[in-house]
């Protein structure tokens, strides 16, 4: 395989500490090597006043699966005028908010990305995201199956049973070749089957008699129990609402206590993604009602060392907001009177898709994005604060590097509040006036890598330049000694002048050239045998399952011509 | 005004795309430029010059150009799309997506129009000197953002589908109309001087509908208010004024709820 040297260029690696020095990096045979290890025959890149990192890691978004194709197919419209042709290697792509899966993959590769998680996949409906996954190309994929509402899941915590939950979870993980557990809106989800929700984490889902509360608290169990490499993923109940932040901080304080076990080097046991959504004050969306709680919940955050969270920042954009918290979207639905899917998973979980705009001549969306801001600026620990957009439910996935140009530069943030009709109104209510940090390169590249590869257990593989890591090297066009207009930053980022991983070049001059060899990561974890989990299994399908236990699982080789297994063993 | 001539020489193979026929984008280029536009047929892309033979002086600015096309150009699609001011007159009939999306100027048609035409339109005048086909004046498939502004005048029939989510302007029909108009409508006027069969406003939150004839079949989500007495696009008359769609939520402005207005002609 090819062997890379990237030159003189400015390198940031938190893990190695390198920040901005021009040190060499080199690729062989798709691992990070010394540089002294490769021969006068590597391809030399010439990074000179550019900017080199490791690949960066999504830790969440929603990029392949039912909804999301739901979402291409009731939003025409989001591909009116905005396609590309097929140009070299490159194929087709279309799309804003709901791209095609070939435009996810150059969006991602052109953002200097080598892996993303997909946030939540329906178990029985685990075939169709593998096939999008596998049709994804170069970024390397992993899917979370949700288990929040899933009835095997609420029938054995109701009773705290958590050595067959987690029994169940190996087995869900294996049949459907997820990466780990996703809960979103516990028990609201199943709720919403009645037309009711869990607003909180102490409402009692009907018929189950359980609440939130013990299914959070049951999952980090379980996930512990397993030892599987990420936590537990959360999506509390109550997104969205304003003065939801107390539910959130009661939510984190279920954590409390637990510590992560397993043998993948993560702190948290807590992941609780898009904190931007669960950390609104105030009771209204108006001006006068509205109040970011940012504040209240970092406070709470940085003073914990087992949580982790994603941001979610608003982009100000419009796009497609999807997720399977169902009685939220009905929500949003009747706050735009725009088109609404809502769906249902048999035994699993629901699914709502809505468009949204967030315009930036409200007040109630740039108070969003504030708040999104905010939490990522407030962060003291940038290894357990990860940027995203919460794609595209936030904003749109190629909104990245504006995101990050927010981020890094003051000036940027003050010429939106000042562009916005009531931007002044924002200060007022949000703590962004407050706020004069600017986020550094270093405190970036842990934030949109070397913190989420940790965080999902894979600081083996990637985050890092380290020797014996994945040899994901992206080198952006921006000079930090130069560059003084943030715009520059936002074009940098989303224009990356050379990516490098498995082993090969898949932009050169900043022009997508190969399409990589993309993986499907899955967990395989052994169990003991447990004949209760088996016998539950089997009554389930034969009694409820409109599809056969022979028909469920992502068996063939078809799905995941590709795949990336990492083991797990709790049998002990 | 410079004008600009198209003949047709060539009857395409398959439907031409040929968006680029519009005085914003031929205004202040040379005959040679304006035959070397791009037309696309299928997934070739060709030039104007291989389709017609292109005569006249094109003016410095849009609003100082004319266009007229002379002859048939019915498997020609996107005439006048996107435009923002000038003229075109084709004297032929075209295919779908005439003056979709336009935003200013003057497009007549001396012929028929194809489906989608006016599609999105937010300004302009769109003239049919003939009949037109379904989705005229409609929102682009999947989008809630209709026809905003503008007048699509139709000397003959409209089709199925006509101003589906408009939210502003005027459609006026000579002659009859097909099922579906009005569809989501949250605001402008359309107007029906013939005959209209089922689901006039249907799912109408806002905005205005005329029919002079008959209505086969009537929306159940309509009520009536009272008869009025009105001129409507140059025609007296008492009307009978329906209120709806019952089925659908409306806006409230000063505490009096807004509805879908529907007028039948007695």
């Amino acid at each position: 395989m090819a062997e890379f040297l990237v030159k003189n260029g400015f390198v940031y690696d938190p893990v190695l500490g390198i920040n901005g020095d021009m040190v060499d990096v080199a690729v062989r045979n798709g691992k990070m090597v010394d540089a002294s290890d490769v021969g006068t025959n590597a391809t030399v890149i010439d990074a000179k006043g550019m900017t080199v990192m490791a690949a960066g890691v999504d830790i969440h978004a929603h990029i392949a699966g039912p909804k999301v194709n739901v979402g291409r197919n009731f939003r025409p419209e989001d591909k009116l005028f905005n396609a590309t042709p097929g140009k070299g290697v490159m194929r087709m792509g279309g799309g804003h908010s709901v791209p095609t899966v070939l435009r996810t993959a150059y969006t991602y590769a052109k953002m200097g990305y080598g892996f993303a998680l997909e946030a939540a996949m329906p178990p029985l409906l685990a075939r169709h995201t593998h096939e999008e996954m596998r049709d994804t190309p170069i970024i390397d994929e992993g899917a979370l199956p949700v288990f929040g509402n899933n009835w095997f899941v609420l029938e054995y915590l109701k009773n705290n049973e958590i050595e067959n939950t987690a029994a169940y979870i190996a087995w869900l993980l294996r049949m459907t070749k997820g990466f780990g557990i996703k809960n979103v809106n516990p028990g609201g989800t199943e709720a919403w089957g009645w037309g009711l929700n869990c607003e909180t984490i102490h409402d009692v889902v009907p018929y189950f008699d359980i609440t939130p509360a013990q299914i959070i608290k049951g999952l980090i169990e379980a996930n512990e129990y397993l030892g599987l490499p990420h936590c537990m993923h959360m999506h509390g109940n109550s997104l969205g609402q304003p003065g939801n932040y107390g539910i959130t901080l009661e939510t984190l304080k279920l954590a409390e206590g637990y510590k992560p076990k397993g043998d993948f080097g993560r702190d948290q046991v807590l992941h609780n993604t898009h904190l931007q959504f669960h950390s609104y004050g105030g009771e209204s969306y108006t001006s006068k009602g509205f109040a970011s709680a940012s504040k209240e919940i970092m406070n709470y955050v940085n003073s914990v060392d087992n949580i982790t969270f994603d941001t979610g920042i608003v982009t100000l954009d419009e796009t497609t907001t999807m997720t399977a918290d169902g009685p939220f979207e009905h929500h949003l639905s009747h706050m735009n009177n725009l088109k609404w899917v809502n769906s249902d998973v048999e035994l699993e979980t629901a699914a709502g898709i809505v468009p949204f705009i967030y315009g930036k001549n409200t007040f109630i969306a740039v108070a969003q994005w504030a708040v999104g801001v905010e939490l990522a600026l407030m962060a003291k620990d940038p290894m357990r604060c990860f940027i995203t957009t919460d794609a595209p439910n936030a904003g749109p996935l190629y909104r990245y590097p504006r995101v990050w140009k927010w981020l890094m530069s003051l000036k940027a943030r003050d010429a939106l509040l000042e562009d916005a009709k009531y931007g002044d109104k924002v200060r007022n209510a949000c703590y962004i006036g407050e706020l004069d940090k600017e986020i550094s390169l270093y405190e970036l590249a842990m934030m949109t890598r070397a913190g989420c590869a940790k965080a999902l257990g894979l600081s083996h593989m990637f985050g890092s330049l380290k020797p014996g890591l994945e040899g994901d090297v992206v080198v952006y066009p921006y000079n930090p000694e130069t560059a003084d207009d943030p715009e520059l930053i936002e074009q940098a980022f989303g224009n990356a002048h050379t990516l490098i991983k498995g082993g090969e070049q898949i932009v050169k001059d900043g022009e997508i050239v190969s399409n990589g060899n993309k993986r499907t990561f899955w967990v395989n974890c052994k169990t003991n045998e447990n004949a209760q989990v088996q016998h539950d299994i089997s009554e389930k399908f034969k009694k409820y399952y409109t599809v056969t236990e022979n028909n469920y699982g992502v068996s063939a080789h078809h799905y995941t011509p590709n795949p990336y297994v990492i083991e797990v063993d709790a049998t002990k | 005004m410079a004008i600009i001539t198209l003949n047709p020489i060539q009857k395409p193979s398959l439907l031409l795309e040929a968006d680029n026929i519009k005085p914003d984008v031929f205004a202040g280029k040379s005959l040679d430029e304006i035959k070397a536009l791009h037309v696309f047929m299928g997934t070739d892309q060709l030039t104007l010059g291989e389709f017609f033979e292109v005569s006249g002086d094109s003016g410095a600015t849009a609003a100082d150009t004319k266009i007229v096309i002379d002859g048939d150009i019915s498997r020609v699609k996107y005439i006048g799309m996107k435009m923002t001011a000038g003229e075109v007159v084709v004297n032929g009939s075209t295919d779908m997506y005439a003056g979709a999306w336009m935003q200013g100027g003057k497009l007549t048609v001396n012929g028929d129009v194809d489906a989608f035409s006016g599609l999105a339109m937010t300004g302009g005048e769109l003239i049919v000197n003939g009949n037109a086909g379904n989705y005229l004046g409609a929102a682009y498939r999947g989008d809630w953002r209709g026809m905003r502004g503008g007048v699509i005048r139709v000397s003959g029939n409209g089709g199925s589908d006509i101003g589906t989510f408009m939210r502003g302007g005027e459609i006026i029909i000579g002659g009859d109309v097909d099922v579906h108009v009005g569809t989501h409508a949250e605001g402008g006027k359309i107007v029906v001087k013939g005959d209209a069969k089922s689901r006039v406003g249907g799912q109408m939150v806002k905005g205005e509908i005329y029919v002079f004839g008959d209505i086969e079949v009537m929306m159940p989500g309509y009520q009536y208010r009272k008869d009025v007495d009105l001129e409507v696009d140059g025609v007296s008359g008492r009307f009978a004024l329906y209120e709806g769609d019952m089925g659908e939520r409306h806006p409230k402005k000063k505490g009096v709820t807004i509805y879908g207005q529907l007028y039948m002609k007695y």
